[in-house]
């Protein structure tokens, strides 16, 4: 039936109440073979049930689930060609490490021979060769992320689904296991469906990203689309750092729109959504965006504030300014070149950014 | 059968064993032991209904004065059994720290593994008037002649406590356990001293512990035949005591199920208002 | 009050005694039980006579040593015939109640919870009664209506095994629901992914993690059965386990066989104690 024009994943109008409460509101999904996607949303956004509802834990109250092109209604946890990366890992801890990779091959009664083969080359696959014989509490955590891995992988799912595998480690390794799982999965093709609250997780692993809020998918996109274009307010303030301003739309000209804020300040945005004149809107405009000093060529907004905060991070740094007749709050990024080292509070700096750069939704008051 | 199915027939496979011992084994029982001692034999193998059992009781002094000093002496031993556990428990929880506080723990649960029977003969050979404390005592001049310590109701209670300790030390502990000094910190900090420490921080925390100890105590000392018994002698006059002379005896069944029914009535009261003064729930004392 | 806060060296001290009081006073009477088995004397008391085995091994001369001893030997039989059984049947109704009560979500459960620690607040010698009164009435209806004789429903070890076992499944129950709480359902769940069916999860990953919960119910459920005193006491005919022997025995006068028997009882349940601490380091969590 499936050729490779069959979506990996498909979900139609999937939903899942719980009492009052809907969890997962209608979604319609497809993932295409060999894809990194990841659902991003706040906690209880909905993308845990959806991830449970995939492995078979979980059943949609309507709307099908179809995994190459075959629905997965009815089929139990344990037939279903998926296998799942636990929050909390879930290894066995009775059994070894060869063992927990053993466990699913056993239950499908492959022959003993090649499971030892089997157990080896995916214990080689994720660099740990001689971790066979350990007990589960004599790993590391890092460790313990590849075991669980290798134990999904071992059985060569159609889709691997990681349920925050990363929230448990610090950051060193957060960061480490992110660039390791992105090279895992270009080199083995295997299609991942990903769930995180953390933007950074999603925008650093994965081809495709759907942001989730209240059992919806607010957008789907690459990482860039997601971070350049937004189409919700929530997407822009969800994904990345933004100002955000509440203002009043006193111009439209096509997509560009002029918004008065509450304190005084004249900000030229663009917008998809065309606004009325007078409408309350919500302007979202990244730290880094924001230039300081004069413009080359000129911009679309020019303002000047005072410090009223160092926020020094390293690669991270900005400063609160306050600018303006009314005094908005205004957060800039820092580069590091050593340029901005002796700013201190109360310093006088001239801020610029193209109204591009300044999205502004209208509407949603999230 | 689909899941559903399948779940409603496991339930009804496990509420089948314990419905089974619950009926069979706790409450047909008991209610035939109320029915037999609301009976009496009024011709050989005929009964009538009949209230004869508990009024002989309630005439019979021995009967009602046993009764009570069996409930007084176990509400005693069951006091001094939190009283000497619970600095020992502190001590264990509190003070002392990684081997030597598993260490002691494991030495407090070592009566537990010798059977009640050994623990009391161990008694006997140091308490009874040929045995070794009353010979030291000789030896030291304390005393001109052999002294008998035995067969007093000191020898009874000293029994009941060692016996019930570990059952008071190891709830104790665990409840202590899991109190964070922090707590106990910031009591002081916060101008306490130890005996409000205690009174506000301590014991409101270890609540669940103390209750769920002294219910054990008290149902392991009421319901105790063995000890008092051997350390008390004759004239121990305890009530289990009372129950196996008219059942195995005097083969009065009726009025030794009436003492039964007595009985396990006196130990759910105390048990009840020991949970209502205390402010906590059977499950959340024993089931912890 | 704890180590952090200052308190006077004399306190502390006046503490520590205390404390090492009590252990003494926790070790002496079963100290000079295993001392005065060895004592070359016809009764377990000072003055010491010197050293002997006679309470172990003699025969004859007025001594009878604890291996030479038919009766003695015959009930510490029955003991562990019953202890047996009580664990066996003990641990199985505990381990079928820990799925009711944990998988299991229904109307009244609180209640049925609470029914179940029942017999804990039963004291003994009455739960022993009223399955003697139960049993012999159910006998006595048999015997009249239906001319059948079930002896075994009469004082005897089977009454003894089930008066036992009524309260011991409520301890074992507590043990076992307590690990079964702890589970992280999510080790079933990955069991489930990986390809498992119901079967195979509870053989492959349930019960393993149960199982050192339940090795040391076992061992508790075996030795509550064979110290148990107040409950057996209503419930025995001829056929006595070892602790109805030896109060007979020490209420007719005790010689030095009883410490004999006694040091034996203790290195038995030390062993055990031993397994069970040992099976109870490093569970897997």
């Amino acid at each position: 039936m499936s050729s490779d024009l069959t979506p990996d994943l498909e979900t139609r109008q999937l939903l899942r109440r719980f009492g009052h409460f809907t969890a997962v509101d209608q979604i319609d999904l497809s993932i295409a073979r060999g894809e990194f996607f990841s659902i991003l949303g706040p906690s209880g956004c909905g993308k845990t049930t959806l991830l449970r509802m995939l492995a078979g834990f979980d059943q949609p109250d309507s709307g099908d689930i179809l995994i190459r092109g075959e629905s997965m209604l009815g089929v139990a946890p344990n037939k279903r060609p998926v296998n799942m990366v636990f929050q909390h890992l879930a290894l066995f801890p009775m059994m070894n490490v060869a063992d927990n990779i053993a466990y699913g091959l056993r239950r499908r009664g492959t022959d003993r021979h090649a499971i030892a083969a089997k157990v080896r080359t995916a214990l080689e696959s994720v660099d740990l060769p001689d971790a066979g014989d350990k007990r589960i509490d004599q790993l590391s955590g890092g460790q313990k992320q590849r075991v669980a891995i290798a134990r999904a992988l071992v059985l060569e799912p159609r889709l691997l689904l990681l349920d925050e595998p990363l929230g448990a480690l610090d950051l060193k390794l957060r960061e480490h296991m992110k660039v390791e799982l992105k090279q895992l999965q270009q080199r083995i093709g295997t299609t991942f469906i990903y769930i995180t609250h953390d933007q950074s997780e999603a925008l650093v692993m994965s081809d495709r990203i759907a942001v989730m809020q209240r059992g919806r998918f607010e957008q789907t996109g690459s990482p860039t689309d997601l971070y350049y274009s937004p189409e919700s307010a929530f997407v822009a303030g969800f994904v990345g750092d933004a100002n955000r301003w509440r203002g009043t739309v006193t111009q439209v000209n096509g997509d560009t729109v002029q918004v008065s804020t509450g304190n005084g300040l004249q900000l030229l945005c663009s917008s998809k959504q065309t606004p009325q004149q007078g409408e309350t809107v919500s302007v979202f405009v990244r730290p880094e965006a924001i230039g300081i000093g004069e413009a080359a060529g000129g911009a679309d907004n020019r303002l000047e504030g005072r410090i009223a905060n160092l926020l020094f991070n390293g690669a991270n740094s900005s400063a609160l300014l306050l600018c303006g007749p009314g005094e908005d709050e205004v957060r800039v990024a820092l580069p590091q070149t050593g340029q901005y080292r002796h700013l201190k509070r109360g310093d006088v700096l001239s801020l610029y950014f193209s109204a591009a750069q300044a999205s502004c939704f209208g509407g949603d008051a999230a | 059968m689909n899941h559903g199915d399948h779940q409603k027939l496991f339930f009804w496979l496990l509420l089948a064993p314990f419905a089974l011992w619950l009926i069979l084994l706790i409450f047909i029982p008991h209610l035939d032991m109320l029915s037999i001692a609301l009976r009496e034999r009024v011709a050989p193998r005929e009964y009538a209904f009949s209230l004869a059992n508990f009024q002989a009781f309630f005439t019979e002094p021995l009967y009602w004065r046993t009764f009570l000093r069996t409930a007084l002496m176990s509400i005693l031993a069951t006091a001094l059994t939190l009283l000497i556990a619970f600095p020992v428990a502190w001590y264990i929880a509190k003070i002392l720290r990684g081997r030597s506080k598993s260490l002691l723990f494991l030495l407090c649960l070592i009566p537990f593994w010798v059977s009640e029977l050994v623990r009391t003969y161990g008694w006997m050979i140091l308490l009874r008037e040929t045995g070794v404390v009353s010979r030291v005592l000789q030896w030291s001049g304390l005393v001109d002649g052999p002294v008998e310590m035995l067969y007093n109701d000191a020898a009874i209670l000293l029994g009941l406590v060692y016996n019930a300790l570990l059952f008071m030390v190891v709830p104790l502990v665990t409840a202590l356990d899991s109190l964070s000094d922090e707590l106990v910190e910031a009591s002081y900090d916060l101008g306490g001293n130890s005996l409000s420490t205690l009174r506000f921080v301590v014991i409101p925390h270890a609540m669940p512990g103390i209750v769920s100890g002294c219910i054990i105590v008290f149902m392991l000392t009421l319901g105790n035949y063995l000890t008092p018994t051997l350390l008390g002698g004759k004239d121990s006059l305890w009530f289990t005591g009372q129950i196996y002379t008219q059942f195995i005896t005097r083969f009065n069944w009726e009025l030794g199920s009436a003492f039964g029914v007595l009985l396990l009535i006196l130990s759910s009261v105390i048990v009840w208002l020991g949970l209502r003064l205390s402010g906590q729930t059977l499950s959340g004392t024993l089931a912890r | 009050m704890i180590p952090s806060l200052p308190r006077s060296s004399a306190s502390a001290a006046l503490y520590t005694a205390y404390v090492a009081l009590f252990f003494v006073f926790l070790l002496a009477p079963l100290v000079v039980v295993g001392v005065f088995a060895f004592n070359d004397s016809l009764f377990a008391s000072l003055p010491w006579q010197g050293f002997t085995l006679d309470w172990f091994t003699a025969a004859g001369d007025g001594r009878t040593g604890v291996f030479r001893d038919g009766p003695l030997l015959e009930s510490i039989g029955v003991s562990l015939f019953v202890a047996f059984w009580v664990t066996v049947l003990s641990l199985s109704v505990a381990t079928t109640n820990a799925f009711l009560f944990e998988r299991h979500v229904f109307r009244g459960r609180e209640f049925l919870f609470m029914l179940m620690l029942l017999p804990l607040v039963i004291p003994g010698v009455i739960l022993g009664i009223s399955i003697l009164i139960a049993s012999n009435s159910l006998a006595n209806v048999l015997e009249d209506r239906f001319l059948l004789e079930w002896d075994w429903l009469r004082p005897g070890l089977v009454l003894v095994i089930l008066g036992q076992f009524s309260f011991i499944t409520t301890i074992a129950t507590l043990v076992v629901t307590a690990r079964l709480r702890k589970i992280d359902r999510s080790l079933e769940e990955a069991a489930r992914d990986l390809g498992a069916g119901h079967l195979a999860v509870l053989l492959t990953v349930t019960l393993p993690w149960l199982r050192p919960a339940l090795l040391a119910c076992g061992i508790v459920a075996f030795l509550m059965s064979f110290e148990n005193f107040n409950t057996t006491l209503m419930l025995v005919s001829s056929d006595s386990p070892l602790t109805i022997t030896l109060f007979d025995r020490l209420r007719e006068g005790s010689t030095p066989a009883l410490n004999a028997v006694s040091l034996l009882l203790m290195t038995g349940s030390g062993l055990l104690a031993l397994i069970s601490v040992l099976a109870q380091r490093n569970p897997p969590r």
